[in-house]
């Protein structure tokens, strides 16, 4: 396959179509507009291919819903206003363990907010989002090339773990042009027994959330979170960036990470030794190889696109092991690569060591 | 010994859990008996809403797949996208479509999605007992309108089948009601032309009928009937409002007319 270039919402929806995703509802918001416009073009050339405008945020959930339950690959995309609306829905997949993926380009927040590229949803993503005690995948795509990997992947991971997935980008993420290769899809692996298509002659069958009986609720969410332990257990990926020597690193993801790579550049250049742990799943968060980092390296900064949402799981991972600062540019603001690495020379040549800014 | 009456072989062998008097089970068992007319038991797809009849699967013997509060036309519509030869229904009660579904149900429709809705309008909130319901009658008092409904404060009830029936994606509606044996047959008719015409592709039908409630309604089960008949109709008047499909054919005839 050729290289190409591409913008990242685009990528997205070519990399769906390639992994087969034959189904897309949506609802227009920027700036993620051109996912929708890319797979209305795309889904009218593939046989069995259905694009859906739908009325709204929530509808388009569920239209996702009724696609995934009758075993299309199905998927949905929003910016962070609409990914709230679409809540309800996810927690329904989630509770009837039906998979899907929700692309998420967020913007600034709270509320309307505005259409700047935004790392505040990571909470609502990792969390759950909706109501009840559940987990989504969310993965945090840093280029081009991860955008595309990361769609068909999840695509993957939806149908193996019968889960939502959740693509974590911002706009910056989804307006920019970078070189991108498609790599081969994986063969669909999701068996026929899951899939609602009529009785036939045979048993009828029933996909619910509602389960009445206190304990029979107790034990379904109990079989979750077993699915939810297996998926930490063995889906965590993460990058490690000029850790080996590092003093400082830096814990970023997404166009965070992005910045803090070109920070990482200028601070090298100057003599600093820092190196950057880039979380690629936001959930399950890779815990255990950030506390391993801990073991050899005392100062860590997390830097977000938000007042401080990752740095929570960061203090979680590292327990006391080491420090921890914060800087954050939350609303809409994206920082220079200049900002972040003065900032980081600032913190790194304070004798006092860097201080929870909490 | 001839067999005159069984169970329609698209229900399970299960007791209703509804209220004596409630017109759901009656409606189940209509759409059962269609469904086995028809021969559609193992293509069909139900969804059935939040509200009474959220336990329908243990009813119905087709698959089925619960819809969140008022989704259930947004769930059939990707349903029936991916499988256009199956046939899909939405089962919805007044507060699932008019209230917190109305703009999937409303946008279902207009967009002429081949699918049927069976909408039961009973005027309360019957699970959550009782509550005013976006169909509740002008000075209907229920357990949130306790001095009846009052128009300048509670709006008006809403006109489900009129309205749908102006939005040209609309193929055939028609407002029955099961408080009498000839009533009820004439609801079957109407449900199993619903059916007949998703089956022959004639796009989105939905029958609404006004279903006694004698729980909420606190009135014995003959009381509920005589309020249809005597109150409920007066404000939701019986009958056909759109039936394209035949108005098209009677079109047809006459140009061919001599």
């Amino acid at each position: 396959m050729n290289k190409v270039l591409m913008q990242g919402n685009k990528i997205i929806g070519e990399a769906a179509i390639r992994a087969g995703c034959r189904f897309y509802a949506g609802y227009p918001i920027t700036p993620q507009n051109e996912i929708p416009e890319y797979m209305s073009e795309r889904l009218r050339q593939e046989e069995g291919g259905v694009f859906v405008q739908s009325e709204s945020e929530v509808a388009a959930i569920h239209m996702v819903i009724g696609a995934s339950a009758a075993g299309a690959r199905a998927m949905t995309s929003s910016s962070s206003p609409g990914i709230s609306l679409k809540q309800e829905g996810i927690s329904s997949m989630a509770a009837c363990e039906l998979p899907a993926v929700i692309v998420n380009m967020m913007r600034g927040g709270p509320g309307l907010g505005n259409i700047s590229p935004s790392q505040g949803d990571y909470f609502q993503a990792t969390r759950g989002g909706g109501h009840g005690d559940y987990r989504i995948i969310v993965l945090g795509p840093d280029s081009a090339q991860e955008l595309a990997d990361l769609t068909m992947d999840a695509f993957d991971l939806a149908d193996q773990y019968r889960t939502p997935v959740m693509i974590l980008a911002d706009g910056m993420m989804g307006q920019m042009m970078e070189p991108v290769v498609f790599k081969t899809p994986k063969p669909r692996v999701y068996p026929e027994s899951f899939i609602m298509k009529g009785a036939g002659a045979g048993k009828s069958k029933i996909i619910r959330g509602l389960i009445l009986d206190p304990l029979d609720m107790e034990e379904h969410n109990w079989t979750l979170d077993r699915k939810y332990q297996v998926i930490a257990q063995k889906e965590t990926r993460h990058e490690l960036y000029n850790t080996d020597d590092a003093e400082l690193i830096l814990v970023a993801y997404g166009t965070g990470a992005r910045i803090a790579k070109g920070a990482i550049k200028r601070l090298r250049e100057s003599g600093l030794r820092v190196g950057l742990f880039r979380p690629i799943t936001l959930w399950p968060f890779p815990t255990n190889e950030l506390r391993d980092l801990a073991k050899k390296v005392e100062n860590f900064l997390v830097f977000e696109m938000s007042t401080g949402q990752m740095v929570e799981d960061v203090r979680l991972a590292i327990q006391g092991r080491a420090r921890i600062g914060f800087h954050g540019r939350p609303g809409g603001v994206v920082p220079t690569p200049v900002e972040l690495a003065n900032v980081v020379m600032r913190k790194y040549d304070s004798k006092a060591g860097i201080i929870d800014h909490f | 010994m001839k067999k005159v009456f069984s169970r329609p072989e698209s229900m399970k062998k299960n007791i209703f859990h509804y209220c004596a008097g409630c017109g759901h089970s009656i409606v189940h068992r209509l759409i059962a008996e269609v469904i086995d007319e028809l021969g559609i038991r193992g293509i069909t797809i139900g969804v059935p809403p939040a509200g009474c009849a959220v336990l329908a699967y243990n009813y119905f013997d087709i698959d089925m797949i619960e819809a969140q509060h008022g989704r259930g036309p947004a769930t059939a519509t990707g349903i029936k996208r991916v499988l256009p030869d199956r046939i899909v229904f939405s089962y919805q009660g007044d507060g699932d479509l008019a209230a917190i579904g109305i703009a999937e149900s409303f946008h279902a429709a207009n967009r002429g999605e081949n699918i049927t809705v069976v909408f039961i309008n009973n005027a309360v909130y019957g699970m959550t007992g009782g509550q005013m319901a976006p169909t509740s009658l002008l000075s209907q008092k229920t357990t949130t309108s306790p001095v009846g409904r009052n128009n300048i404060l509670d709006g008006y009830p809403v006109q489900v089948s009129e309205i749908f029936s102006l939005l040209p994606g609309t193929s055939y509606i028609e407002r029955c009601t099961v408080n009498s044996p000839a009533a009820i047959l004439k609801t079957k008719k109407a449900i199993r032309k619903a059916f007949q015409y998703q089956i022959d592709d004639l796009g989105f039908s939905l029958v609404e009928i006004l279903s006694p409630c004698p729980t909420n309604w606190k009135m014995t089960s003959i009381e509920s009937c005589h309020w249809i008949d005597e109150v409920m109709s007066k404000s939701f008047p019986l009958g056909v409002l759109k039936d394209l499909p035949a108005a098209e054919q009677k079109k047809k005839k006459g140009e061919q007319a001599p």
